[in-house]
């Protein structure tokens, strides 16, 4: 095993004097652009050692534009809201790599902690090269290692040994259902001979969800060396990004990324001289949530309507045209290579019994340090949300922890020692999810916010099959009750049936899980429905 | 051909290898309602009526899509199915304009049967009315759309067995409705071949000869199956 390159590590010497600057969508929203413009100006006069890079996420999203100093001897200072004007003293520090004696330090009151246990107590697998390499060059992606796994395999990896060491990795799919990687990998390859697909999905539509687009913006051909990998195992030869049209900057460095990837010989036809090839292409969607859904992918990416088809077949049988077809999320590919790399052993220390690994989260909402974290599996919300996200501000109440967004539920308060695993948030009533997690205070009426979640899924819905399409608008209008206090207690008793009913018997995830956010805040907060039917104070709470 | 036994709400079925699990409950005599299937038109499992328990599976199965296998024990009454299959049919009902008083499909409607058979006798869940418009371009045909639910029949006739994909479906959720060519009024479309076969399917008043009045549309749903048959299989039905 190659030694790894932990994103942790300190900057090796040669980055001495680099200034990183969050170039992503969220850094870009709060003003990165002009930063980072300011600092090219601001850089060529004096010239020196300071080097610029533009790179992806650098997590802490809400203190964006956020500036990495590495300086030397592994110095690394963390500047966050920095504003364009501060472009020449961030060029001076890093220039002088310490601070001007005269006056004090304008950049002071940006500095941030980076041993925060915000940073401190993340494990980047995922996301290792996210904030170091620029997405858009491939040569620090190389440096970094990346499509040295992608080389073995083409070289000396059978796709039998592939399989086998994402099976021992335990890694499991990421895009909320957490169905086996390995095991649908090897569905996929042990079809009947023929051609074959593979398929990424990032179509990353969640509320409250942006990992995926970090990895996409930040480290783009680390996705698209894990999707190499896939259809190495699955003996596919062609494969499909499909990402939605709202993640523009994505899908430009995704493009950019297949070029260059395509330029250096690493996908296309007779891949690193063998009689191998490979294409991929990226397929944008046009704003549709239901078009995550793998079926409904399919239907998009073949040109038709994108809705749903009943299940089996499952697409590892018959998928895109009919062909067997592998489809995983942006951050199960994205794990890959580092499983690879490491070993599927490595990867499946950490993490707990049934979860393994790492899992990305998307912390926003009433907490203090919202952005990206990657945590080990089995890590507590408690962790996630108090010691890493700092709180709620404000010294406001924390109520309850969103996750797993539409499809998803909320965990309360007194559970907040739970661990993140698959099982333990479903026995909850809630989900894994694709990583989107909302923080709630105590000024959240947990009606509206069922309500907040049942109006996206009337949106949303494809209006194919009677329940989602019929169903979540009732459930709407009954919401509408008991947040504007008018229910009666026969309104909560039809509330719960067609819950029930839409969740048995919708035809695709969509559909099934689109009451989750109503039964799990019935579940966790009954008292709140119950205030709303005028019943008296006490009644039904356990 | 080989056949499958099969056991439907406690009744031992023989059934050849290849048919649906709908049709198999139906032969049987079992009034399983579905507003989506028809027999010769690629299933979609849509209206989630012929919704069936089948023992070993933890999901409620679609009997209209689901083979039939050898050994399976299937349930299509039920306590839960009952009441699912009810409000399916109450949301029906309440998200679109259905008045039998005075429909052309009074009489000769399956949505109305559904009611009938789910034993509904008025919806719990308020009506929407929803604000929708009728298509009286067609020279031979209407289409009004405050009937139509939606089961996609029309698209599927029209693609499958005429050939001409006059029909497909626009707009997502409730907002979802029938559109003929690039959404053009039916009368412009020179793709229609005024076959009538969309006529023939529709379960509901939404499609209709335009000189039927109230209760005098006679669909023909039963065409189908035997012009895919003579298709695929050169057979042809006794004269």
């Amino acid at each position: 095993m190659k030694a790894p390159a932990p994103a942790s590590a300190a900057a090796a010497p040669t980055d001495a004097g680099l200034l990183r600057c969050c170039d992503a969508s969220g850094c870009r929203a709060a003003g990165s652009g002009a930063l980072l413009a300011a600092l090219e100006a601001a850089r060529c006069p004096a010239s020196g050692a300071a080097a610029i890079r533009r790179v992806g996420c650098l997590r802490l999203c809400g203190r964006g534009p956020l500036v990495a100093l590495d300086g030397p001897a592994g110095s690394r200072r963390l500047y966050g809201g920095v504003p364009a004007a501060l472009a020449p003293a961030l060029i001076a520090a890093a220039s002088a790599a310490r601070p001007a004696a005269s006056g004090p330090d304008p950049l002071a009151a940006h500095r941030l902690d980076p041993d925060h246990p915000f940073f401190r107590l993340q494990r980047p697998v995922v996301l290792e090269g996210c904030g170091r390499v620029d997405p858009e060059a491939i040569e620090q992606a190389l440096a970094h290692g990346s499509y040295a796994q992608w080389r073995r395999c083409l070289l000396e990896l059978s796709p039998e040994a592939v399989r086998d060491e994402v099976r021992r990795s335990g890694l499991r799919g990421r895009g909320g259902a957490g169905y086996p990687t390995g095991l649908k990998w090897d569905t996929v390859a042990l079809q009947p001979p023929g051609p074959r697909y593979v398929v990424c999905n990032a179509d990353e539509g969640d509320p409250g969800a942006f990992m995926d687009r970090c990895v996409l913006e930040g480290d783009p051909h680390r996705l698209i060396e894990g999707m190499a990998i896939a259809a190495h195992a699955v003996g596919a030869e062609r494969g499909y990004i499909y990402v939605r049209a709202e993640y523009p900057l994505a899908i430009s460095r995704l493009r950019r990324a297949l070029r260059q990837a395509g330029q250096r010989g690493l996908l296309g036809q007779a891949l690193l001289g063998t009689d191998r090839e490979l294409r991929i292409s990226v397929r944008v969607g046009a704003g549709a949530y239901v078009c995550g859904e793998e079926t409904a992918l399919l239907a998009s990416i073949e040109g038709g309507r994108g809705t749903p088809r009943p299940r089996p077949p499952y697409p590892a049988q018959s998928g895109l045209w009919g062909a067997p077809t592998l489809i995983n999320n942006v951050e199960t590919l994205a794990a890959i290579p580092a499983i690879l790399r490491e070993g599927g052993d490595w990867y499946a220390a950490m993490g707990t019994a049934s979860s393994r690994g790492t899992k990305v989260f998307a912390l926003s909402g009433a907490v203090r340090h919202t952005g990206v974290v990657e945590v080990p599996m089995g890590t507590s919300l408690r962790t996630i949300v108090e010691t890493m996200g700092g709180g709620v501000p404000d010294g406001a109440a924390l109520k309850a922890v969103q996750t797993g967004g539409p499809s998803g539920g909320c965990i309360p308060v007194e559970l907040l020692d739970t661990p993140v695993d698959y099982e333990v948030l479903r026995a909850l009533g809630s989900s894994m999810g694709s990583g989107g997690m909302v923080v709630i205070d105590a000024a959240m009426a947990m009606p509206e916010l069922a309500r907040h979640f049942i109006r996206f899924s009337v949106q949303e819905s494809c209006g194919k099959c009677l329940p989602c399409r019929a169903g979540t608008v009732q459930l709407e209008q009954l919401l509408d009750r008991f947040v504007e206090r008018r229910a009666g207690p026969e309104d909560l008793e039809q509330l719960e049936q067609l819950c029930r009913m839409v969740a048995a018997t919708s035809l695709c995830g969509l559909g099934q899980s689109a009451p989750q956010p109503v039964l799990s805040t019935l579940r966790h907060f009954q008292h709140e429905y119950l205030a709303a039917c005028g019943a008296p104070a006490g009644e039904g709470r356990p | 051909m080989s056949v499958h036994t099969l056991s439907v709400d406690g009744q031992p079925l023989a059934v050849p290898d290849g048919d649906n699990l709908l049709a198999a409950i139906r032969r049987a005599g079992i009034n399983l309602p579905g507003l989506c299937h028809l027999e010769g038109l690629t299933p979609v499992a849509a209206c989630r009526l012929c919704l069936v328990e089948i023992e070993g599976c933890p999901r409620l199965q679609p009997a209209c899509i689901t083979r039939a296998a050898e050994g399976m024990v299937v349930r299509t009454d039920s306590e839960q199915l009952r009441g699912f299959r009810r409000m399916a049919v109450e949301l029906f009902f309440a998200e679109g304009n259905h008045v039998c008083a005075f429909c052309v499909a009074n009489g000769s409607c399956e949505l109305q049967d559904a009611a009938a058979a789910v034993g509904m006798d008025h919806s719990r869940f308020p009506y929407r009315y929803p604000q929708r418009r009728v298509d009286a371009s067609h020279p031979l045909f209407a289409l009004d759309h405050h009937h139509c639910i939606l089961c996609s029949r029309c698209v599927r006739v029209c693609d499958e067995i005429e050939g001409a994909h006059v029909w497909d479906v626009a707009q997502r959720g409730e907002h979802c409705r029938i559109v003929a060519g690039l959404d053009q009024p039916w009368g412009e479309v020179e793709a229609c071949t005024s076959c009538g076969k969309c006529v023939d399917v529709c379960p509901t008043g939404a499609l209709f000869r335009r000189e039927d009045c109230t209760a005098e549309k006679r669909p023909h749903g039963e065409r189908i199956a035997p012009l895919r048959l003579a298709r695929e299989q050169h057979r042809w039905p006794e004269p």
